[in-house]
């Protein structure tokens, strides 16, 4: 009994963790399994068809391309604005910073379905044929805030005796940022931009509403989800998430041995 | 196990430049949000005062016809109290969920701390379509959770799926990372030697939480309760996807107004209702929880 209340929180707190991966836990297992009708959600019979024929449905591969396409440009885009914006913020003294915060702050605090349905207004009304570009622009607008979230972070944790060492050593203000500041910083960037790549693929609400006749890999999820889904989008997505979860882990044990290093040395 | 101390900078920070520099750094980034962030609301409201043209269906014109949001706001009122009611409990389930697990990952975590933060997030590398669509296969009518509430008389239906139940539950899932990482950024900056001073003056555990922890963990209470309730209001994947026709949000209207009825200025009033009262809600919870920084 005693050692039950001591350790409550801990068993509350793995049952959560647990519940987290339950959906997780049926997505993976439905990419093996052959839908007894047109809807694969209860478990038939077990099946590799899914992943040894990946694109097997029409449509599947293409929309998970063009995800992966928009992904990267918005990303791109998204991260080097969102970068220079965090550095104005940290190193600058300026005019209207309140309201330059605010205009950062609000589109995170905006529901999808408002940002989606007021960007297709702009375009029905600037009469803007809706396609690639029109979703790639309304990603690389709800990535950059996150990337300014996430890399102001990184440089305000930054120490900066590290920079000071550099000027006392005579570097050159040039010198100092490409040498010091950039290599220390560029961590949170990359942060930011696999944030970014990951808030773009999944993106479906704003996507959808600016999209067209385009079809992202959400996009077909969607209308998937009327017909059925096919197992190859189960399996598609356990690709994703595996990974997602590989490049995280890996840069978690990078920085580990890195503090290791560090603190051995 | 002796105090972690937050890690902070070790020094102060960098004293700021002054100079046109920093205009030529926001110019790209600030003209994109200006661009297709703030006057997007300035297209919306106007679309939301359009009026149909005479004779020509579907095409609407320059107008002010306030009366848009009246008949918008009779004819889908239900909607916008659903999505604030749905919304409102999957956040006071997800605060109730998250808060032991914010705690053990700040407080016992450890050295796994860093590693648990990527087990909380990882859930969201997998399609959030697919996710919850799982919860179809999860809460299907002969399944072990809908079986075991019904023995239990539990559900007014009989069933869970295609019930406003399984739309909480979706949401509730759905928006779970969002209220936990708060929780833990708050709770991990806590200095425990004030708890531990709390209980050195004969609090019991429940007093020294009552009085020492939750309230120095307020600020991840509210950011937390934020990001999870302002995208459960705006959300209509999880009414689409668990719910029956009976149980569709505002997002629903919005969405399909705006792309299957074509019916611009009704679908813009509520995407500009719904904006409006979020934003109201905002500002009066942060007043009245006291807490100003969130970003």
């Amino acid at each position: 009994m005693r050692w039950l209340r001591r350790n409550l929180v801990g068993i509350i707190g793995i049952l959560v963790l647990v519940y987290l991966f339950v959906p997780i836990a049926v997505v993976i297992a439905l990419s093996f399994n052959k839908p007894a009708g047109k809807f694969n959600i209860s478990w038939n019979q077990f099946s590799a068809d899914a992943w040894t024929n990946l694109c097997g449905v029409p449509g599947v591969c293409s929309s998970f391309v063009t995800s992966i396409q928009i992904g990267i440009i918005s990303t791109l885009i998204a991260t080097v604005m969102g970068t220079l914006i965090a550095f104005a913020l940290v190193r600058y003294r300026f005019r209207g910073r309140s309201t330059t915060n605010l205009l950062i702050f609000l589109p995170m605090a905006t529901p999808e379905v408002v940002m989606g349905s007021s960007l297709l207004a702009l375009f029905l009304n600037l009469r803007f044929p809706l396609g690639a570009v029109t979703v790639a622009i309304a990603h690389i607008m709800f990535i950059i805030s996150f990337v300014v979230v996430t890399v102001k972070a990184r440089l305000q944790g930054m120490d900066p005796r590290l920079e000071e060492a550099a000027r006392d050593l005579y570097a050159s203000p040039r010198a100092t940022f490409r040498y010091v500041t950039f290599p220390l910083v560029l961590p949170g960037i990359i942060g930011a931009a696999l944030l970014g790549f990951s808030l773009s693929f999944d993106d479906f609400i704003i996507s959808f509403f600016n999209a067209g006749t385009l079809v992202t890999f959400p996009i077909f999820i969607w209308g998937a989800a009327q017909r059925g889904i096919p197992p190859q989008v189960n399996a598609l997505a356990t690709i994703v998430f595996l990974a997602a979860l590989a490049i995280v882990l890996i840069a978690q044990v990078v920085s580990y041995r890195r503090r290791r290093a560090l603190q051995g040395a | 196990m002796a105090p972690v101390l937050p890690a902070t900078a070790s020094a102060a920070p960098a004293a700021r430049r002054r100079g046109r520099a920093a205009y030529v750094l926001l110019l790209p980034g600030m003209t994109w949000l200006a661009v297709f962030f703030a006057i997007p609301f300035v297209t919306l409201f106007m679309t939301s005062l359009q009026q149909p043209v005479p004779g020509k269906s579907g095409k609407y014109a320059f107008g002010l016809e306030f009366g848009n949001y009246v008949t918008s706001m009779t004819e889908y009122w239900p909607q916008f109290v659903r999505s604030f009611a749905y919304a409102g409990i999957a956040t006071l389930l997800a605060l109730l969920i998250a808060y032991p697990l914010a705690y053990f990952i700040a407080f016992k975590g450890g050295r796994w701390r860093s590693l648990l933060l990527v087990l909380v997030i990882a859930p969201s590398f997998a399609s959030f379509l697919l996710r919850t669509y799982a919860w179809r296969t999860i809460l299907a009518d002969d399944g072990p959770i809908t079986s075991t509430l019904n023995a239990l008389h539990l559900l007014p239906d009989g069933r869970v799926l295609n019930t406003g139940i399984a739309v909480v539950a979706g949401l509730t899932y759905n928006f779970l990372p969002f209220m936990i990482l708060p929780l833990y950024a708050a709770l991990e900056k806590i200095d425990h030697r004030l708890i531990e001073a709390a209980g050195d003056l004969y609090a019991s555990a429940s007093t020294a939480f009552r009085k020492v922890t939750w309230p120095l963990s307020m600020p991840g209470v509210v950011a937390g309760t934020l990001l999870t309730f302002i995208p459960a209001a705006g959300d209509y994947i999880n009414a689409e996807l668990l719910g029956s026709t009976k149980d569709r949000m505002i997002g629903n209207a919005i969405q399909t107004n705006f792309i299957e009825f074509r019916d611009y200025p009704t679908a813009s009033a509520l995407s500009f209702v719904l904006m409006a009262a979020i934003l109201i809600l905002v500002f009066t919870y942060i007043r009245r929880a006291g807490t100003e920084e969130l970003v």
